[in-house]
């Protein structure tokens, strides 16, 4: 009876919402990276109450009664920021059925939205939040158009809340890509990519019930969803690798002012480094690619990254998506500080390349202050990590979101617990779970 | 070659080991009683050393490839080859060129068991996709060699970034026997034959699981099922061994390369994923009478490791790839160390031009993995997954992959610890001819493609 008691309550448990409340906790007595671009404190404690972060740093006090989690040895941190990911859109990349990153025949582009498709129980991002990543923008990749959809702001939470901002951005897609999607040149996606925003803007100052112009080309539902961007609410993220091509997603401006647009790629940044800062244009990039994998990207190297923080554009280590794990943001990251110690590469301070990972793509995605940061009022993102966080040797050992601590069950660690030792004297291993 | 639809979505272009949309085209079967088949060497390596100079590095931490580690370390190295290897007493002979390695660190050169640089170049565009022959199932009568560009901007990079002294090019992994590999010295070259390993023995590139079933059940043709692999395989197998007991009156370039596995002079390669997969093709190469030499992509090697070591067999595999595809599921972190835990051999291996730049630190994070499991793996150890045994997957191990007297002088001096993410190769070192040096602008290679480009000469 006992037994069976203990298996009802069992059953009961799994059944039972995962509605985990957040825990007040402080971390003492870790390495601290705030994530801020300020260099590592030792010795430092991190205070989080009602899910929220409210003290970071040396010689904070720990208010009586909370529950202390002892951080020596180990270094403390916020959530990884994963800027532009496809986290929550597929379990299996190759297995179409189980993926929602694009959608070839689809009628729509511009007003196509990821978040009827973003899974919280998704594989990869229980993968990926056992990697340190708690927040993430994710963004749609494009069909047949150069317009790609609208991405989102998640959170990597083990509960079933995910979305933390819908349509957060429009991508568009230019360069060699966006030439063949557009119909075959980099000239046909211009006009392309021009008329859209005409007729967004055209239907923006369009009175209520107006009809359109005769000749419209893009359909209503996506006329409608580039308005946001013609006026500035919504960023426009555009992804271009050329130098030539960047010039031309600045110039943008001159006809469209109002435009908020976010760079991804830059491949050949470094080479129109000055320009994109003097726009104020943020950056998000793979920051370890070196070859000259098109012609758009004969200029790539590992200094990009540096060379354009050094021109003073803010740039976001990211494009985590196909099989470019988010969970490789500090790997990432640590490279371009071994860049600092070869002559003729520009990397990234330690500080500088925590925060492209953190406080940076946060701030591009528009919750700066509040995300990838520790700092009072900030989200309850933290990360307890048995060594130096960009280090290979290094990875979680802890993992809150909203305070809330995070399991590490996920598909990867099951099995590795499975297959320890290769057992099967008495049982199969189907039976070891 | 893995054939994921999304390899690096936004950014690689190498995925086009998937564009098979080649005309079908009759197998070469070409007739030429006056040769025989096992009597000439085609395609001879004409690669010799660079010169070099007699050097002593002192006063580093030596890993030698085979699990020794050496603090205060000397290397020797003259004429092309190691000379000694031992601890600060070494006496350094009259002549020798002295590089103070105080705080730095020695391997020997990296080998990657699993590139396809040369036949999926950058720029990955579709004129420099050579690498999978996909208009047959079975093609073991092509030779990767053939498809080579030297001048693959990859091979630069993996040699200043990776550290990366010699590389084993394979088919793709569209067919069932996608063809031979070739071993290559990672020397800038204008020929392909300036750069093969002298010596080298060759492999046949073989391909379980999804990519032969899909790439030719998407046709209607045979195989499209995993049986559908295994049945043509051993049919292939069977034909084989009579063409080998035959009287060779008919050249035949696939069943050359098959005879060639058959008696043991050809090693195997097999792209293999599952578990229940590698099991069935060690099987099968009892069946037929062959040797596996190493499964590569093995993410679940570690389900079988124990029948791995058993065999005698490599894994070769990434350290944390998984989810790309459906037989990629079940990858773990761990898959390295659980199988080094089983003694089984393991080698970290790239098939990709970004990952051949990071073995080393691939091999990192395996290591990593396994420490948080309780498997302790010394770095000395760990080094061996990409020199030693990566040597011994390409069937060279007694040319290079170790620092051990008379072999090869192939030599990286690291930075710092090549297992931490702060390091990079200073100075590499082929045959004892230094071929980067990151302290001299000019001693960074620039293939043809590169010059007059964006970035030329730049520090990649």
């Amino acid at each position: 009876m006992k037994r069976i008691l203990s298996l009802a309550t069992a059953l009961a448990a799994l059944a039972a919402p995962l509605a985990v409340s957040a825990q007040d906790l402080a971390i003492t007595n870790a390495t601290l990276a705030k994530g801020d671009g300020s260099a590592p404190v030792e010795g430092a404690t991190v205070l989080v109450q009602g899910g929220k972060v409210v003290a970071a740093g040396v010689g904070i006090a720990v208010p009586a009664g909370l529950e202390t989690v002892d951080g020596t040895g180990k270094w403390v941190t916020p959530g990884l920021f994963a800027a532009f990911t496809d986290l929550g859109l597929w379990d299996v990349q190759a297995v179409s059925d189980s993926n929602d990153t694009e959608a070839d025949d689809s009628p729509f582009n511009a007003s196509l939205d990821v978040v009827p498709a973003l899974n919280p129980a998704n594989e990869h991002i229980a993968v990926s939040r056992e990697g340190g990543v708690t927040r993430a923008s994710v963004t749609p990749a494009p069909g047949k158009s150069i317009f790609a959809g609208q991405g989102a702001l998640i959170d990597l939470g083990h509960d079933a809340k995910i979305v933390d901002a819908p349509r957060a951005f429009q991508l568009v897609v230019l360069g060699e890509s966006g030439a063949r999607l557009a119909g075959g040149s980099r000239v046909a996606a211009s006009v392309v990519l021009h008329n859209a925003l005409r007729e967004a803007k055209a239907l923006a100052s369009a009175s209520a019930g107006a009809d359109r112009a005769s000749d419209a080309m893009l359909t209503h539902a996506d006329a409608a969803a580039l308005v946001p961007v013609v006026k500035g609410e919504q960023p426009l993220y555009v992804k271009a690798e050329r130098a030539s091509d960047i010039r031309a997603v600045l110039a943008l401006k001159s006809e469209f002012p109002a435009l908020k647009l976010v760079l991804v790629g830059a491949t050949e940044g470094w080479l129109v480094a000055r320009e994109i800062a003097a726009a104020g244009v943020p950056v998000i990039t793979m920051p370890l690619r070196d070859l000259p994998e098109q012609f758009e990207a004969l200029g790539s190297t590992q200094s990009n990254t540096g060379r354009m923080v050094q021109a003073g554009v803010k740039v976001a280590i990211g494009m985590f998506s196909g099989d470019n794990q988010p969970r490789w943001a500090t790997e990432q990251a640590g490279n371009l500080v071994a860049l600092t110690r070869i002559p003729g590469a520009t990397g990234l301070t330690w500080a500088q390349a925590f925060a492209a990972i953190t406080s940076i793509p946060a701030e591009i995605s528009g919750v700066g202050g509040k995300e990838g940061i520790l700092a009072p009022g900030a989200v309850g993102d933290v990360v307890l990590w048995d060594g130096d966080p960009l280090e290979l040797s290094s990875a979680p050992v802890s993992v809150w979101i909203d305070g809330v601590k995070q399991p590490f069950d996920s598909h990867q660690a099951r099995l590795r617990e499975r297959y320890k030792d290769l057992d099967r004297t008495y049982l199969p291993k189907a039976y070891s779970w | 070659m893995r054939i994921s639809p999304e390899i690096g979505r936004w950014g690689s272009a190498v995925a086009l080991a998937l564009a098979l949309t080649l005309a079908p085209q009759a197998q070469a079967k070409k007739k030429d009683k006056a040769q025989s088949a096992s009597t000439e060497v085609p395609y001879a390596s004409t690669y010799k050393p660079y010169p070099g100079r007699p050097t002593a590095l002192v006063g580093a931490t030596v890993f030698d490839g085979r699990g020794q580690r050496i603090d205060n370390g000397t290397v020797l190295f003259a004429q092309g080859k190691v000379v000694a290897i031992g601890g600060g007493d070494l006496a350094i002979p009259e002549g020798y060129d002295r590089i103070d390695a105080t705080g730095k660190f020695v391997t020997p050169g990296v080998v990657d068991a699993h590139s396809h640089l040369g036949d999926y170049a950058s720029p990955g565009v579709d004129a420099n996709s050579d690498g999978n022959e996909a208009t047959s199932p079975t093609t073991p009568d092509v030779w990767a060699e053939h498809s080579v560009w030297p001048q693959d901007p990859g091979f630069s990079r993996a040699l200043v970034n990776g550290g990366v002294t010699s590389l084993l090019i394979l088919p793709g992994s569209a067919n069932l026997m996608g063809g031979r590999s070739v071993l290559l010295k990672n020397v800038p070259a204008i020929t392909v034959q300036q750069m093969k390993f002298p010596g080298a023995p060759y492999s046949l590139k073989m391909a379980c699981g999804e990519n032969p079933k899909r790439v030719y059940g998407s046709r209607g043709m045979k195989p499209s099922t995993r049986m559908g692999n295994f049945a043509v395989n051993r049919q292939t197998w069977i034909d084989a061994k009579a063409y080998m007991e035959g009287d060779h009156s008919e050249r035949d370039l696939g069943n050359e390369t098959l005879e060639g596995v058959l008696k043991g002079e050809i090693l195997v390669q097999n792209h293999c994923y599952r578990a229940e997969e590698m099991a069935l093709v060690l099987d099968m190469a009892k069946e037929a009478g062959y040797k596996v030499t190493a499964f590569h992509h093995a993410v679940e090697a570690y389900k079988i490791a124990d029948m791995l070591r058993e065999a005698d067999v490599c894994a070769a595999v990434w350290a944390d790839w998984y989810g790309f595809k459906m037989e990629a599921y079940d990858g773990i972190p761990e898959n390295a160390a659980l199988i080094a835990k089983q003694g089984a051999c393991v080698v970290i291996h790239s098939d990709d031009p970004n990952g051949i730049q990071r073995l080393n630190q691939a091999a990192a994070k395996a290591q990593a993995a396994g420490r948080r499991m309780g498997i302790d793996i010394p770095d000395a150890e760990v080094v061996s997954w990409f020199t030693y045994n990566a040597a011994k997957t390409a069937g060279v191990a007694d040319k290079t992959g170790s620092l051990e007297e008379g072999k090869m002088a192939d030599v990286v001096l690291w930075n710092g610890n090549p297992l931490s993410v702060y390091t990079r190769p200073e100075k590499v070192w082929i045959d004892g001819a230094m071929l980067y040096d990151a302290d001299n602008p000019k001693m960074h290679p620039v293939s043809d493609f590169e010059l007059g480009q964006p970035g030329e000469g730049d520090v990649k």
